[in-house]
């Protein structure tokens, strides 16, 4: 059993407001030289994320997906819209919301045990120890509090930067394809653990992911967007209890039908006549 | 033959070998000047008798450690400021680069111009040799951290100073590291030469007298061997310090 941890109480009034308001918004980066040409990325982007809400963003490579969650982090500004947080306008990062990277963010010269404690905020020693240890174990990594990252295969790493955000006690996590570098039976083991992370915490969760099957099985909705310059296509609720099987039919229906939305069928075929992705 | 004796036994029989082909090739040619390896280790026992031996090694020591330890508490930081400073690196890193391949011994005349015969002379280019290697190291370093890291600590909200403790220095100290090693050797090598010059004790110093006041190559190689075994010994001391898991993580030959 996990120990519980004194957290201050979140006032669980319905809210009309979104936790994220993401309106109009548009992102071009500026050409390198003369000879190329403005990237145009996004495109119109709007979406509402309500508090406690998991949102997968899925689309083809190089979409444009990672960048409406940049700038949804504070690390990118976008050329125009607006871009709310809890009704604010997002003037950069904010340790209330916490960026999970692919690449790995975990300090290598830090300790598992310190990584973590990295992200609390608290001043109090012990509940910053109760906090560190809580989030340790949550992740299932007691034991390795000592271990350096080098140490660690790639999905312990993946879950020390998640047990890390954690420890920070935000209101929202955005995670960048968080577990595209792993293997598929630890990236399958990670999904079921975050699912059951989140169930437990239900923070707003902001994760982009190119895996169509893994954004069906994590998300309370899914957002598929096109190819660059970026639109949303669709914004599809996932309607299925967790934990999910992804060979549930209503499951298959709706990893089918994004695939349709991207322009493929399932077995990965481009449908005929279809919009180009 | 595969055994844990190995990495002691083939570099022993080398050393073996190698003195006995020294041995040899001095008895064969008759020559009266140049030191077989006995007389060398007399010469080692006669120099520690008459007390400079331990004289002269502390005497080098002493210029290498404070000349480099100057160079570390200057280069780092200022390493680290143009790491990061793209304004601080424009402004100093072309002044640097061309300081950086002009040898420390060329800086000699200019050493005994401004310092005299003292230890402040070898002292000033041990320094010097020190200074660029391992503020480049530092500069290098900075440059080259992931983003990661650094977006990671602001997101948690680390600015400032304390970015710079938590994070830069030490997401930059493996490669920082390597240039202290460098650096050392580079300042090991440096001292000999400038004791041959500039001042009147320590392991240069003693090459050159030995050659000046009688020929004793004895000792002359006597020094020699001195200097290497005692380069060994500093390099090991760095080497010690890569292997803290603060910084192995960062040294590609893990």
């Amino acid at each position: 059993m996990v120990a519980s941890v004194p957290r201050p109480e979140v006032a669980r009034i319905v809210s009309t407001r979104p936790k994220i308001s993401i309106r109009a918004v548009w992102m071009t980066f500026p050409a390198k030289d003369r000879s190329a040409q403005d990237v145009h990325v996004l495109e119109d982007i709007n979406l509402d994320v309500r508090e406690g809400e998991f949102i997968c963003l899925v689309g083809p490579s190089g979409c444009g997906k990672s960048t409406l969650l940049n700038i949804a982090g504070g690390f990118l500004t976008a050329t125009e819209g607006e871009m709310r947080v809890d009704d604010r306008p997002v003037s950069g990062p904010d340790p209330k919301r916490i960026f999970i990277f692919q690449e790995n963010g975990v300090f290598p010269w830090m300790t598992v045990e310190e990584n973590v404690a990295f992200g609390v905020k608290r001043s109090n020693e012990r509940e910053r120890q109760e906090l560190t240890r809580h989030y340790i174990e949550m992740v299932g990594l007691t034991g390795f509090d000592r271990a350096y990252p080098q140490e660690l295969s790639g999905g312990m790493k993946q879950r020390v930067e998640i047990a890390r955000a954690l420890a920070a006690e935000p209101d929202v996590l955005f995670m960048d394809e968080p577990f595209g570098a792993l293997d598929y039976l630890t990236r399958l083991r990670l999904r079921h653990e975050l699912t059951q992370i989140w169930q437990r915490e239900r923070r707003t969760v902001l994760f982009v992911t190119h895996d169509v099957e893994e954004a069906v099985q994590l998300a309370d909705r899914v957002v598929v967007m096109g190819k660059r310059p970026s639109r949303i296509r669709a914004i599809l609720p996932v309607p299925a209890a967790r934990p999910r099987d992804l060979d549930d039919p209503g499951c298959r229906e709706l990893r089918d039908e994004i695939f349709g939305i991207m322009g493929l069928d399932h077995h990965g075929q481009r449908i005929a006549g279809a919009a180009a992705g | 033959m595969k055994s844990r004796l190995e990495p002691v036994l083939l570099p022993l029989a080398v050393a073996v070998l190698f003195v006995l082909g020294w041995h040899f090739a001095v008895k064969w040619t008759g020559s009266d000047i140049f030191p077989t390896p006995e007389m060398v280790v007399t010469g080692t026992v006669e120099l520690a008798r008459k007390g400079v031996l331990l004289k002269y090694v502390v005497a080098s020591l002493f210029r290498v450690s404070t000349g480099y330890l100057l160079a570390v508490f200057l280069g780092i930081p200022l390493g680290l400021l143009m790491g990061w400073f793209g304004r601080a690196r424009l402004a100093f890193n072309p002044a640097i680069q061309v300081l950086r391949p002009i040898s420390p011994i060329a800086w000699i005349p200019i050493a005994i111009l401004w310092f005299g015969v003292s230890d402040l002379a070898p002292i000033f280019l041990i320094f010097l040799a020190s200074l660029f290697p391992i503020t480049t190291a530092a500069m290098a370093a900075v440059q080259n951290i992931q983003l990661v890291y650094i977006r990671a600590a602001r997101n948690f909200g680390i600015t400032g100073l304390a970015l710079f403790k938590k994070v830069v220095l030490p997401a930059a100290l493996p490669q920082i590291l390597t240039g202290l090693r460098l650096a050392l050797g580079v300042a090991w090598l440096v001292v000999v030469a400038a004791e041959m010059i500039a001042v009147n004790s320590g392991l240069g110093y003693l090459i050159i007298d030995a050659r000046n006041a009688g020929k004793r190559y004895d000792l002359v190689v006597a020094g020699m061997v001195l200097i290497g075994l005692i380069g060994l010994a500093l390099d090991f001391l760095v080497r010690r310090m890569e292997n803290l898991d603060q910084v192995r993580w960062g040294l590609s030959r893990n």
